[in-house]
């Protein structure tokens, strides 16, 4: 008997064993496919430059975009500005406007996905302003907060303010009445079913929304930096365009890109730890 | 027949309730008369779609009826304890927080309400999921966290509105014991609702069976069988088939 249940129990080890080095040969196989990928597509096009199918004053071979950016690391020319200083000045613009998107807009979307009366104040307003594109707002912005800094936070901010106000509005409005139900069996007081029930039921939509502003924040950037700027991403590539310089053009876009999905791990990372409740579908 | 009944914990005296939409009038319930005795155990039957559910609410106060008083005779005390028909627990707080929930929000002291809510948790068979998610839970088990929080109340009188209504056969019948086991140990007045007639001659010392909308009262019958009650049994049997023959049935 005891032999019988010892070799069972070496079966089910034994096929745990196959399953685990199956699902790791296949996840092998996968990513050599991605990598084959990414390196067939750069080799093209370096070898579509280097043996001059394309012309250089179109686009720069991968191999010059990365000297480029070594070289930016340490050297202003041709541009004006390190890249360190490009991405410190950008970095600012972007964070200052998101930030203060996620700490107006998803509270607001919040408040007026449960108060009624306080939905029915503000959403006209909300609704004419929210299709107006963030860039239409550059020249009033520019007469009222000039050409410094403040503008283009703004126009920053409005890019990224609407996509927040309108997912923890819907997180709330899909908040169960089942829940709402509970808490009020439980005595709780309106105050207390908003903020135990529905901002918490609002979370996961909120952060969905918090992702997409962010992408709205990265590229309404190049945008505002057309007005008068000194540095930043945004101008980098813009001097690229005026210089006939490929290489610096592709630079910019290339840390915009990083930037963007170095941000969007971490908060992908955040929203993890903040709604590990939720179940995996 | 009333004599051995005990006091009266809930008086519900001529209750209506309709619905008004722009076109048309909805009634679901129809001038039901109802005592509720102390720590009995009350199954309202009735088919499905016919104002159960919203006679608990009355009850609970989450509506009000259109005409007619619920009054609990015990003016202090008209808390209630409400398990609803799907899991509602919180899937952000955990076994611990969602069962502490209603102690919470009276604002009790944290080691005291931790401890009665180990206590509940225990009485209900969740011992060492307290840290658990509802994700990780299965339905009957997400029901007994239901169960733990409305005792947690501290309740007068315990709601139960179809609690095993979406869970199977088997954890179904499980379920019915488990209710039974913890409603001994910790006697309260509890109103069950269900469509379920062997379910509620299982469970009821009384089943007040609801004719279709609008719900009305139709027949009162009181359970003198023994528990633990046995499904096959011939007494069993033939009350289920007497209430089966009495009920309308649902479109």
């Amino acid at each position: 008997m005891g032999n019988q249940d010892e070799k069972t129990t070496s079966k089910v080890a034994n096929s745990i064993l196959i399953e685990t080095a199956a699902r790791k040969r296949e996840r092998k196989q996968l990513l050599i496919i991605s990598l084959v990928c990414i390196f067939l597509f750069f080799g093209i096009w370096e070898i579509a430059v280097r043996l001059n199918w394309i012309d250089g004053k179109y686009l720069c071979a991968p191999s010059a975009v990365i000297k480029t950016f070594m070289t930016k690391l340490s050297d202003p020319k041709p541009d004006g500005a390190v890249l360190g200083i490009h991405i410190i000045t950008s970095l600012k613009l972007v964070l200052i406007g998101y930030i203060a998107a996620i700490i107006i807009g998803v509270p607001l979307g919040l408040l007026m996905g449960y108060y009624h009366t306080f939905d029915k104040l503000v959403s006209p307003i909300f609704e004419i302003i929210r299709p107006i594109p963030p860039i239409a707002w550059i020249p009033l912005s520019i007469i009222w907060l000039g050409v410094g800094t403040a503008a283009k936070c703004f126009i920053i901010f409005l890019a990224a303010f609407v996509p927040c106000v309108i997912n923890s509005y819907t997180g709330v409005k899909l908040t169960p009445p089942v829940l709402v139900n509970v808490a009020k069996t439980c005595g709780a007081t309106r105050w207390e079913i908003f903020s135990t029930v529905c901002v918490h039921y609002a979370m996961p939509l909120t952060f969905t929304g918090i992702q997409v502003s962010l992408g709205n924040a990265w590229s309404t950037l190049v945008a505002s930096e057309l007005v008068s700027a000194t540095a930043g991403l945004g101008y980098m590539i813009q001097q690229g365009r005026s210089l006939v310089r490929p290489d610096i053009i592709l630079v910019g876009m290339l840390t915009i890109g990083i930037l963007g999905a170095i941000f969007t791990t971490l908060l992908s990372k955040l929203e993890n730890k903040v709604v590990k409740w939720r179940a995996k579908s | 027949m009333d004599e051995q009944l005990g006091t009266i914990k809930v008086k519900l005296r001529n209750i209506s309730k309709s619905f008004y939409s722009r076109k048309e009038v909805f009634e679901a319930v129809d001038n039901i008369s109802i005592d509720v005795y102390e720590n009995e155990f009350l199954v309202l039957l009735g088919p499905g779609q016919c104002g159960k559910t919203v006679l608990l609410n009355m009850i609970s106060g989450l509506e009000s009826p259109t005409e007619g008083t619920v009054q609990f005779t015990d003016n202090n005390a008209t808390d209630v304890g409400f398990v609803f028909q799907k899991t509602a627990v919180f899937p952000w707080k955990t076994v611990m927080e969602n069962v502490e929930l209603p102690l919470e929000l009276k604002k009790e002291d944290k080691t005291e309400r931790r401890k009665r809510a180990q206590y509940l948790i225990d009485l209900v068979g969740l011992n060492g999921f307290e840290n658990s998610l509802p994700k990780q839970l299965s339905g009957g088990m997400k029901q007994r966290v239901g169960i733990a929080r409305a005792y947690a109340n501290n309740p007068q009188v315990l709601l139960m509105d179809e609690p095993f209504g979406a869970l199977d056969a088997q954890t179904r019948y499980q379920m019915e014991e488990e209710v039974l086991r913890i409603w001994e140990q910790e006697k309260r007045t509890v109103i069950f609702v269900t469509n379920n007639i062997e379910e509620a001659v299982y469970l009821a010392d009384r089943v007040i069976v609801l004719s279709s909308c609008p719900a009305k009262v139709k027949e009162i019958y009181n359970i003198k069988l023994q528990r633990p009650r046995d499904y096959v049994n011939q007494d069993f049997l033939r009350l289920r088939e007497a209430i089966e023959k009495n009920t309308d049935l649902a479109l």
